[in-house]
């Protein structure tokens, strides 16, 4: 292990090798970034030409079956291709460094995991050339449009969700097994960064939902192809019960969506804000309980399947709840932002939005856990509104905020303040511009995954798709951003690239070394 | 909590990215082969993955031996094992949480007969339209003899219920039932596993190779049983996945535990091969001790799914 | 710039966090598209009630919380020289903020309860319809009165690709729309024939899932006449966006003039399925019942999608034994998106369509289906 890392400069079959074969948890998190990237920029492109489509009503562009597959493949991508890894990507970078640890606890499974991934999306997109065209039955394919009213072509959709699963599962238990085993001396449980903890956390979620996501498609697997009756009323299933099962993990699957995007806020905000966190255990612990409710809520996307009334109002109630936890963890930014000593740079403006526009969109997830209410807002763009602002607003914002934040680490590099600014502004106004009109659609009737909609709607639509646009330009500045500052950024050494940082990945140097704590750092 | 003063980083590997691709093959070529293609692509692609966890499998034990694997990394392929169980526990609980809402809830919907609340009996409007308007004449029973589409179309029905049901056949006719005698045998190879298990740990290599051996066996024993039983369900009962929402669950939850006894069996195999090789001894025994702990998991939900799909009806 | 950008993110947000309110405080002064609809009945009515309480809620915790939050970045910014502190923990507040929020949940759990009890009233009810979701149209059944029918977009295909300028009720117009009388409390069961649908009418309240194999139940009851129009809200595949729901609700003197023809026209129909048609007549109507009903999937030349609907054009179906062609109608092709089309088009429907498939796009089979036809083989069953 003395050697470096191969570059370029070995020989182009050495650059290749090392990446494919590497077992080094920095070289494998970057892949999992520049995957999560491609990915993003796949559901975004999707995203453009739904939203190119719904700039006027009307069928100008696209054909109404494409829509769907287009509405589908943009919730799939994003969820399972962009966000996911994203996060799984910062994890493998910055896990080892924050918890002292030399390397993930399984590193060449760490590679399975990563290299699972492009294998499931090649099979997911090649879907969209096949005859009879790719899944269009939603990213929550319900039974028995993905089932018997399927193209053929849901085959290759179950069996990439099975592996993508796979992956997801060989990841989390790499990082369960990391945190539970190597950590520095002295970092107990109770002193690992929020980040660590809020990753822990998703990973539980994580190993504990995705096997019943394999179990759902599993069962459409069988329905399809074995003459099972699971989702078939006729053979004594039900449809519902597909629901159900999806739910169950759907629901704590948008959690461990967000909350990695926690932790990185958790992180960002006392740096900036040069405090410590306030109320660290409280955070800990509402990030626990959020985890433990998410389970026990999943029947709020049912609300109008018909469930009795007892159901109903056991979710409504247990939904409800889960914004006390949110709640503190909202309180405890604001409280640590309160009497320190604030400056404004890129990753904090990431984070302040990130605090005010996903409470926003937790807002209406609470409008959303009403169920009376719910009858009239389920299944419009007010939902779609609602999980924008928390998925994009929330996840994509916070994960703009730990690049910007953690690139001079990674690289050695800085990138340029101004550009970031204007970045930011520009995400900003567009992302309010292309979802808040959204609010407006849903309650004023329109529902989602409309390829066409009456003319009454044509006014906000429009709002809505300059809007995208102009936010969609701001993650090319984004990408334009981090390859001008990794190719000619001005360079930084010091180790601890922001005043106010504290915490062990700022104690090594910038870029941080191939490998890091070869001998476990003493912490205190 | 990390003590080492050193870590074993493995060099660069070639495995994942075989095993990736065997993966992606097999997913690849399972979908191809299901709608109707061959199954040459998914055939290479098990090739494959069973070709390298194969070399993985032996240069792990090659390490370890070779005691490269420090303390710390075998802490982490204990975590590692305990984890992976976890989530299949949560795989079976997606199908035994599937059969309680079919069973429980389901049923008696479609039945008509799904009450308002827990306090109230009534039967709700909707449920009494299900039987009334759409399944006239089904009735709820468990295990259901008669599919709803039955009971609706007669013989132009889609799914046939079966003519007959595993259940439990009274008390007098117990000792021919097959599911009792599968319950005894792996009930018998949880102890017989601990006591190699007790074996291995007192240094007595021939309680410990002898008593896996004999566990091994038993588990084929259940397997060729439990095929013994589809045959009969398939041929003599009427009894297929296709009849209807009995059929479903019983062949799921009862597959998929005889995919993971075969599993099990494969694994305890391996462990009883390197133990005729001298492999484990009383200070390093994971691979063993994880067969052991997969195949107490693997009966934990047989002895549920004795209860749950046999028994009580 | 850093000074200025700051000043621009304030009245930004500001203006985010107002423009929800802006918004609703709009919608009540005007028939604006910003809010939820008040509707017309109890439940959408106690819907928008507990909507609006939520809203208020929301925003005075969301100015509050704001609004520390920026007077924080006001008042805490190192450029105006402010100094960390280095408190990181306060019991007392944690619990503040825990148990304050709980508070305001309990509180609007009553509200939230009441008014999900009122969705679930559905007893008693005066009048009880069958709502059945296809794709892409709905069926009413009158229960107990013997009356039901189809009800589809009417919005022709050149409006919807743009060959056509857009009518004024673009998307919002079907052929026949469902008729209520007023002062009656309706009840709808809801169910679906092929994959899940939702039927929505925002001014009733009203969204219940159609569910393949069971039913949802939902009601209404309204004392405004008028026309009342929805959407279908599950995604059900490409016509998805264009199935709505048309509900016309009467003076009750007017409905029950309605349903007597209704009926009188079920009685008069019987009577002409016996008849003799000519090839020509079969031809005319059948290809407005395809392109009507089966185009959707087999497309108006006839050609399918390849890999998902079969072309009709050359189908071994449609040039085999015309009893095969009626059975796949009557029947369906079970466990495929082919549904059977006998609760759905009257057997005068069935024979044209059949006979126009057997003898257009140069299939020329030459025989000619008759009505009675279609009806010997339904009654052979
Ligand atoms: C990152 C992902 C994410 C997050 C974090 C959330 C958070 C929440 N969501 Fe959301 N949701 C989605 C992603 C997410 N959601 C997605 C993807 C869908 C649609 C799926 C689909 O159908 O395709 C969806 C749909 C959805 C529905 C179903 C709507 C429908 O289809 O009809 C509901 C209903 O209850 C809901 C509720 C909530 C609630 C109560 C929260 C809570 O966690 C929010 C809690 C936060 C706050 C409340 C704000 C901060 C709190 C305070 C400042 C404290 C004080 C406040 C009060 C006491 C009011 N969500
Ligand atoms: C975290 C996940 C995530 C993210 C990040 C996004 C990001 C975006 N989503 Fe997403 N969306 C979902 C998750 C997500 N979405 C889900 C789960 C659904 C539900 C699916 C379903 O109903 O089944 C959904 C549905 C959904 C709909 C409703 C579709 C329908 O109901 O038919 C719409 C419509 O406006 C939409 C728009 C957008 C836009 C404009 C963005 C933007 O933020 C995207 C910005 C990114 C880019 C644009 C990429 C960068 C630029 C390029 C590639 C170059 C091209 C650029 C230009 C031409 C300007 N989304
Ligand atoms: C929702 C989509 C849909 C609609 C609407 C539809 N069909 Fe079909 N049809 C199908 C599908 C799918 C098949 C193929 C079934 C199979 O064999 O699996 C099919 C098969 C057929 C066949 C047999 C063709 C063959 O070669 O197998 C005939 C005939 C037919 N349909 C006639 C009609 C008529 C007449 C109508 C309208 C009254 C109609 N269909 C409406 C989807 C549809
Ligand atoms: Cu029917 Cu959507
Ligand atoms: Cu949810």
């Amino acid at each position: 292990m003395a050697h470096g890392p191969a570059t370029l400069a070995d020989g182009w079959r050495a650059y290749i090798a090392r990446w494919v074969f590497t077992t080094n948890h920095k070289d494998i998190g970057t892949l999992y970034l520049w995957f999560s990237f491609a990915m993003f920029l796949l559901g975004g492109a999707f995203a453009m030409i739904i939203r190119a489509e719904l700039f006027q009503p009307g069928m100008q562009l696209i054909r109404p079956e494409f829509f769907n597959q287009m509405t589908t493949m943009h919730g799939l991508v994003m969820v399972f291709g962009a966000i996911m890894p994203a996060f799984v990507g910062l994890a493998n970078w910055m896990i080892p460094l924050m918890i002292g640890a030399p390397d993930m606890a399984l590193p060449r499974m760490n590679n399975l995991s990563f290299w699972i991934l492009p294998f499931a999306f090649a099979i997911l997109t090649s879907t969209l050339f096949m005859e009879g065209g790719g899944p269009n039955f939603g990213w929550t394919f319900y039974a028995p449009l993905s089932t018997t009213y399927a193209p053929d072509s849901v085959n290759f959709f179950i069996f990439a969700i099975h592996i993508m699963g796979a992956s997801s599962i060989m990841g989390s238990i790499n990082i369960i097994a990391t945190v539970m085993n190597m950590r520095a001396p002295g970092m107990t449980y109770m002193k690992m960064p929020l980040f660590v903890w809020t990753w822990v956390i998703t990973a539980f979620l994580l190993v504990a939902v995705m096997p019943v996501l394999a179990g759902a498609v599993t069962m459409m697997l069988m329905d399809i192809n074995f003459g099972t009756s699971f989702f078939d009323a006729a053979g004594g299933g039900d449809p519902v019960l597909f629901q159900h099962v999806f739910w169950f993990f759907g629901h704590p699957e948008v959690y461990i969506i967000i909350l990695p995007a926690f932790g990185v806020v958790s992180q960002i905000i006392p740096t900036f804000s040069r405090k410590p966190l306030f109320g660290y255990s409280s955070m800990v612990y509402a990030t626990a309980a959020i985890a433990f409710l998410s389970f026990v809520v999943w029947a709020h996307h049912m609300f109008t399947v018909g469930m009795p009334i007892a159901g109903e109002l056991y979710f409504m109630y247990a939904t409800m709840l889960i914004a006390v936890p949110t709640g503190v963890k909202v309180f405890n930014w604001i409280t640590t932002m309160y009497k320190g000593s604030l400056t404004f740079e890129t990753p904090m403006l990431f984070s302040i939005a990130f605090v005010i526009l996903f409470t926003f969109g937790g807002f209406t997830g609470l409008m959303l856990s009403i169920a009376a209410a719910d009858m009239q807002y389920h299944d419009t763009y007010f939902v779609v509104a609602h999980f924008h602002y928390v998925m994009v607003a929330g996840a994509v914002f916070s994960g703009t905020a730990a690049i910007y934040y953690w690139l001079p680490k990674w690289c050695g590099k800085m990138y340029n303040e101004t550009m970031g600014q204007v970045q930011f502004w520009v995400a900003f106004i567009g992302f309010n511009i292309a979802f808040m009109p959204q609010h407006f659609l849903g309650l004023a009737g329109m529902p989602r995954r409309y390829a066409d909609y009456g003319l009454q709607f044509a006014d906000w639509n429009m709002v809505s798709s300059i809007g995208a646009f102009i936010y969609g330009g701001a993650q090319l500045m984004l990408l334009y951003n981090v390859i001008a500052t990794i190719r000619n950024g001005k360079p930084t050494t010091e180790e601890k690239t922001w005043e106010g940082a504290e915490g062990l990945e700022w104690t090594v140097p910038s870029p941080a070394p191939y490998h890091t704590f070869a001998k476990p750092p003493e912490f205190k | 909590m990390s003590t080492e003063s050193s870590y074993y980083v493995p060099e660069q590997s070639k495995l994942p990215i075989i095993t990736a691709t065997g993966m992606g093959l097999m997913a690849y070529g399972a979908a191809s082969w299901v709608i109707g293609g061959g199954n040459m692509v998914f055939t290479a692609g098990l090739i494959i993955m069973a070709l390298v966890m194969f070399k993985w499998w032996s240069i792990v034990i090659d390490e370890n031996m070779r005691g490269l694997a420090n303390d710390q990394l075998k802490r982490s392929y204990v975590l590692g094992m305990l984890w992976f169980i976890f989530s299949e526990v949560m795989f079976f609980a997606a199908f035994f949480g599937a059969l309680f809402y079919l069973r429980v809830i389901v049923n008696s919907w479609l039945g008509g007969d799904a009450a308002i609340g827990i306090f109230d009996d009534t039967p709700t409007d909707a449920a009494v339209a299900n039987n009334a308007l759409l399944w006239p004449g089904y009735e709820a029973d468990w295990p259901p003899m008669v599919t709803p589409d039955e009971a609706a179309n007669g013989a132009n029905a889609t799914f046939i219920g079966p003519d007959e049901a595993m259940s439990f056949p009274g008390w007098s006719k117990m000792l021919g039932w097959l599911p009792l005698w599968n319950t005894v045998i792996l009930v018998t190879s949880s102890v017989t596993v601990h006591i190699a298990h007790t074996g291995l740990k007192n240094n007595n290599r021939k309680q410990f190779v002898g008593w896996l051996g004999f566990t091994v066996l038993l588990g084929l024993i259940f397997l060729v049983l439990q095929a013994e039983e589809y045959i009969h369900a398939y041929q003599h009962m009427g009894l297929t996945l296709d009849s209807g929402i009995y059929g479903t669950t019983f062949f799921m939850l009862t597959g998929f535990h005889g995919a993971h006894v075969t599993l099990g069996t494969a694994m305890l195999a391996i462990a009883w091969f390197r133990s005729l090789k001298g492999h484990f001894s009383n200070e390093d025994q994971f691979g063993f001790e994880a067969a052991s702990w997969y195949w107490h998991f693997v009966d934990v939900v047989w002895i549920l799914l004795f209860f749950v799909v046999y028994v009580f009806d | 710039m850093l000074k200025r950008a700051q000043a621009l993110f304030l009245s930004l947000l500001s203006l985010v966090v107002l423009l929800p309110i802006a918004g609703s405080a709009f919608a009540e002064s005007s028939a604006s598209q910003l809010n939820m609809p008040q509707g017309v009945t109890e439940v959408s009515q106690a819907a928008y009630d507990i909507h609006m309480i939520m809203i208020w809620v929301c925003t005075v915790i969301g100015v509050g919380v704001f609004g520390f939050m920026f007077y924080v970045m006001y008042a805490h910014r190192k450029s105006r020289g402010a100094v960390a502190e280095n408190f990181h923990e306060h019991l007392g507040v944690e619990l503040l903020w825990t148990i304050v929020p709980t508070i305001i949940l309990i509180v609007m759990a009553f509200p939230a309860t009441t008014a999900l009890l009122k969705v679930y009233d559905t007893d008693n009810p005066d009048i009880e319809i069958k709502i059945t979701g296809y794709q892409w149209k709905w069926q009413y059944e009158y229960l107990g009165e013997g009356v039901k029918f189809m009800s589809e977009l009417r919005t022709s295909d050149d409006e919807v690709y743009g060959r056509e300028p857009k009518g004024e009720h673009y998307l919002r117009e079907v052929t026949e729309a469902l008729v209520l009388p007023v002062g009656k409390k309706i009840r709808f069961l809801v169910t679906g024939n092929d994959v899940i649908h939702s039927w929505w009418v925002p001014d009733f309240g009203v969204k219940r899932d159609a569910v393949p194999g069971l039913f949802t139940a939902g009601w209404a009851k309204t004392d405004k006449p008028g026309t009342y129009v929805g959407e279908c809200t599950e995604l059900c595949g490409q016509g998805h966006a264009f199935m709505p729901v048309v509900v016309e609700v009467k003076e009750e003197a007017e409905y029950n003039e309605w349903l007597a023809n209704k009926k009188a026209e079920a009685v008069e129909y019987a009577s002409t399925i016996g008849k003799e048609w000519a090839p020509e007549e079969l031809m005319a109507k059948g290809e407005e019942v395809y392109l009507q009903s089966c185009a959707g999937c087999h497309q108006a030349d006839g050609g399918g999608i390849p890999g998902v609907f079969p072309a009709i054009k050359g189908s071994p179906i449609a040039l085999g034994p015309q009893i095969g062609h009626i059975a796949v109608l009557i029947d369906g092709v079970p466990g495929s998106a082919m549904q059977s089309f006998a609760d759905q088009l009257s057997e005068v429907n069935i024979a044209a369509v059949i006979h126009y498939q057997r003898n257009a796009w140069g299939n020329d089979v030459g025989d000619v289906t008759q009505p009675i036809d279609v009806l010997n083989y339904k009654q052979s069953k």
